[in-house]
């Protein structure tokens, strides 16, 4: 009987708490107060989360009625694995910063909204606030003619040089190289080749991993493009890998390992790379402004920034994470949400962000505040990534770019590690693809 | 009124069968949430198309299947998980029943401390584990390639040349594995009767004869638990591949189970990785069956 008894009591305990649990989901649900959740990713080093905390909390002092509550979602795959979770548990955040690239995805699944009405409710200053972005940076906004998000933390490749390199091989340390063939005769002087055979400073370095390398292959594919063509259409529904000219930018990328050695063999990692810049182990690098940071405060030589060096054109990939607002929560939380979007990017705090963080400042207007003058007068090297933008174009970005990003990223390690020729690997890159995107294109 | 005067005396008596069912409710509800109910799902979504942007499943029959069959990227992540698994499990065997021969026994000094440095690879997590040998691995500046570098070789760059990048993570494993492996060998060799020992060494028994014919028999079953266990776990790895190469250079170093956690939560594109899932499940499946079928025949028990 005794026994019984504590099972039945068992039972009670079991569903009683599942009862409860349900029950007091059910109650949060109904509280009256907006609580806005927002997810936000951080990808460069640094205490960025205690930046993005401050936007909010500064906002939520002005809005009681609608209290942001940030989250902080790991880095960007994290990020984009969280918000598909969420979207697909029916509960997604109601509004979260994810990469731009991702943009066609969110679309594709419903699951974002167009911001045009909004930007059009908000009159001449809607129309206004939009111009004063960037173009290089709001060109990454569109899906089919519709704005899906607005740029906040974005950044651009630049190349970073050790000065003191420069002077030791007799190299001008103003001046650093500007096209390929520059790239190549520079790299060339500042290889150092120890008595042992053994190479002890590489003149270049560019990230090859999986997640890194189609990001550089972009600008190396825009920089050979015969009129600026970028990987893909601008509608994200074709994908051109194996043209002529990005098989030649691929050759290049083999060249500088294999012909004139002046790379590191192998697949280099992008978090691997500043630190061999720090130590001397590689006198140039291709990597993101928003290490511009580290860099600045690690560097014991003399080092200097510059624009990614041409070969057809002058060009550099941008890319980085915008806002973007969720469809499946009601209009006011959408409006609140939109205010609080204008609010994280307004011109002061546009510039404030990008002299915390190292990320380039996404609005006209925000360059010309005193703030970001005086920045720029303390850390020139920082200068140079915003005014590479106005040549500067997204990244590879497409329906389905996750996938598209892999097949390219195996492609060139496919000819970086010599298994295919860059021709062969980019057409069974382009023929992957076009399996893939061939759904899209109906 | 006679009824309820007998009712009082003899309540209602819970059946048997029914307690039984209450006390394996617990465990019955977390195996059918957690597990029954996964596996048929993922059954029934390998026969659809379910991509991203995609409102609910798409029935597709087999297609998933005849697309993996016809890729070679599938082929070259089998190839790769197989050899994968030789390469870990047949040294992290040996070693591991090496290990346990040493510290089996009571006599030598600070015989505790070597069966806990032996062991104490596996209480570290594989991340971390990952991502010290990571360091290790490094290209060129890289402890591995700084000593070759010592020697006067050349650096080799392991983790990005697709012939090294496995059997470097194997190394990696065998290393955390072996000590785990030596844990179960050596609860068996403990089990073993003293006797059969005494009794060979009377009968003028040399020590390698008495390992072949009284402790590898005895110890059958606990070889074929160990080489079990040591198959399933060389396929349950994935952490490794995240932390050290996301599968470079070019898929040299993606096994079934990354594979699997790619077009799930990369791609995410839930019906391909069940489908794999399923091939996964299957394999799982026919290895674990050795366990059950082989049980009986060519083992001895004490």
């Amino acid at each position: 009987m005794k026994r019984q008894m504590l099972v039945a009591l068992l039972v009670v305990c079991v569903l009683g708490s599942a009862l409860f649990a349900a029950g007091s989901q059910e109650s949060a649900k109904q509280s009256e107060k907006m609580e806005l959740t927002f997810f936000f990713p951080v990808n460069v080093g640094g205490a960025v989360t205690k930046f993005v905390d401050k936007i909010c909390n500064d906002w939520n002092e002005l809005h009681p009625e609608a209290i942001v509550k940030p989250v902080y979602t790991g880095n960007y795959d994290d990020t984009v694995v969280k918000i598909q979770s969420s979207i697909q548990g029916k509960n997604p955040p109601d509004l979260f910063i994810s990469l731009a690239t991702q943009r066609f995805s969110m679309y594709v699944q419903d699951a974002v909204i167009p911001l045009d009405d909004f930007i059009a409710a908000d009159g001449a200053a809607g129309k206004a606030y939009i111009d004063d972005f960037l173009s290089g940076f709001m060109e990454d906004s569109y899906v089919e003619g519709k704005i899906i998000s607005i740029p906040f933390q974005r950044s651009t490749m630049i190349l970073y040089y050790n000065k003191d390199a420069f002077r030791e091989v007799g190299l001008d340390p103003d001046r650093p190289p500007k096209t390929w063939a520059e790239l190549v005769e520079y790299s060339q002087k500042l290889t150092k080749v120890g008595p042992d055979g053994n190479t002890q400073r590489y003149g270049v370095g560019i990230a090859l991993n999986s997640g890194s390398a189609q990001w550089g292959f972009t600008g190396f594919a825009l920089q050979n493009s015969k009129n600026g063509e970028n990987l893909m259409s601008d509608d994200g529904k074709q994908i051109f890998f194996d043209t002529p000219e990005n098989v030649e930018a691929l050759q290049f990328w083999c060249d500088l390992q294999t012909k004139y050695k002046v790379m590191q063999p192998g697949i280099v990692q992008w978090t691997d790379l500043p630190g061999q810049f720090l130590s001397g182990k590689v006198a140039m690098i291709y990597h993101t402004t928003g290490n511009l940071g580290n860099i600045s405060q690690n560097a014991t030589f003399d080092y200097g920034t510059a624009f990614l060096p041409g070969n057809k054109r002058q060009a550099a990939p941008t890319g980085g994470g915008n806002f973007y607002i969720s469809k499946g929560i009601s209009p006011e939380r959408q409006k609140m949400a939109w205010e609080f979007i204008k609010f994280a990017t307004s011109t002061e705090r546009a510039a404030q962000w990008s002299i915390d963080t190292g990320y380039v400042a996404t609005r006209k207007s925000a360059i010309e505040t005193p703030q970001m003058q005086e920045y720029y007068a303390n850390l020139p090297q920082a200068r140079v990534a915003y005014e590479q933008i106005p040549i500067s174009k997204p990244e590879l970005t497409s329906y389905d770019s996750t996938r598209m990003w892999r097949i390219l990223n195996d492609s060139i390690q496919s000819a970086i590690t010599g298994e295919k020729t860059p021709a062969q690997a980019l057409k069974d890159a382009q023929a992957e693809a076009d399996t893939v995107m061939k759904k899209f294109q109906k | 009124m006679h009824n309820d005067q007998k009712g009082r005396k003899q309540p209602w008596k819970m059946p048997e069968s029914m307690k039984a069912w209450i006390l394996l409710a617990p465990t019955l509800i977390f195996l059918i949430v957690f597990t029954v109910y996964p596996i048929l799902r993922s059954g029934y979504l390998s026969l659809n198309a379910y991509e991203l942007g995609m409102r609910k499943p798409e029935f597709i029959g087999l297609q998933n299947y005849i697309g993996f069959a016809k890729s070679p990227l599938f082929w070259k992540v089998m190839r790769n998980t197989l050899y994968f698994s030789l390469l870990t499990v047949i040294p992290a065997f040996f070693i591991g029943l090496g290990l346990a021969l040493l510290v089996n026994t009571k006599r030598a000094k600070g015989i505790g401390l070597y069966r806990t440095s032996f062991f104490y690879p596996v209480m570290m997590p594989m991340i971390a584990i990952a991502s010290i040998w990571m360091f290790m691995y490094m290209q060129e500046s890289g402890m591995l390639d700084q000593l070759i570098l010592k020697l006067g070789g050349r650096p080799l760059g392991v983790l990005s040349n697709k012939r090294t990048v496995l059997p470097a993570m194997a190394v990696m494993y065998v290393w955390r594995e072996a000590g785990y492996l030596m844990i179960f060998f050596l609860s068996g060799l403990q089990s073993l009767d003293k006797e059969l020992y005494e009794a060979a060494l009377i009968d003028g028994s040399t020590p390698i004869h008495t390992f072949r014919k009284i402790t590898l028999p005895l110890l059958a079953p606990t070889t074929l638990f160990v080489t079990i266990t040591a198959l399933t776990d060389s396929l349950k790895l994935v952490d490794h591949i995240v932390i050290m190469t996301e599968g470079a250079p070019n898929n040299a170093s993606t096994l079934l189970l990354y594979y699997i956690y790619q077009q799930g939560f990369v791609f995410f594109d839930q019906a391909r990785a069940s489908t794999l899932t399923v091939v996964m499940l299957v394999i799982m499946l026919i290895v674990s069956m050795g366990q059950f079928f082989n049980n009986d025949k060519k083992i001895y028990y004490n």
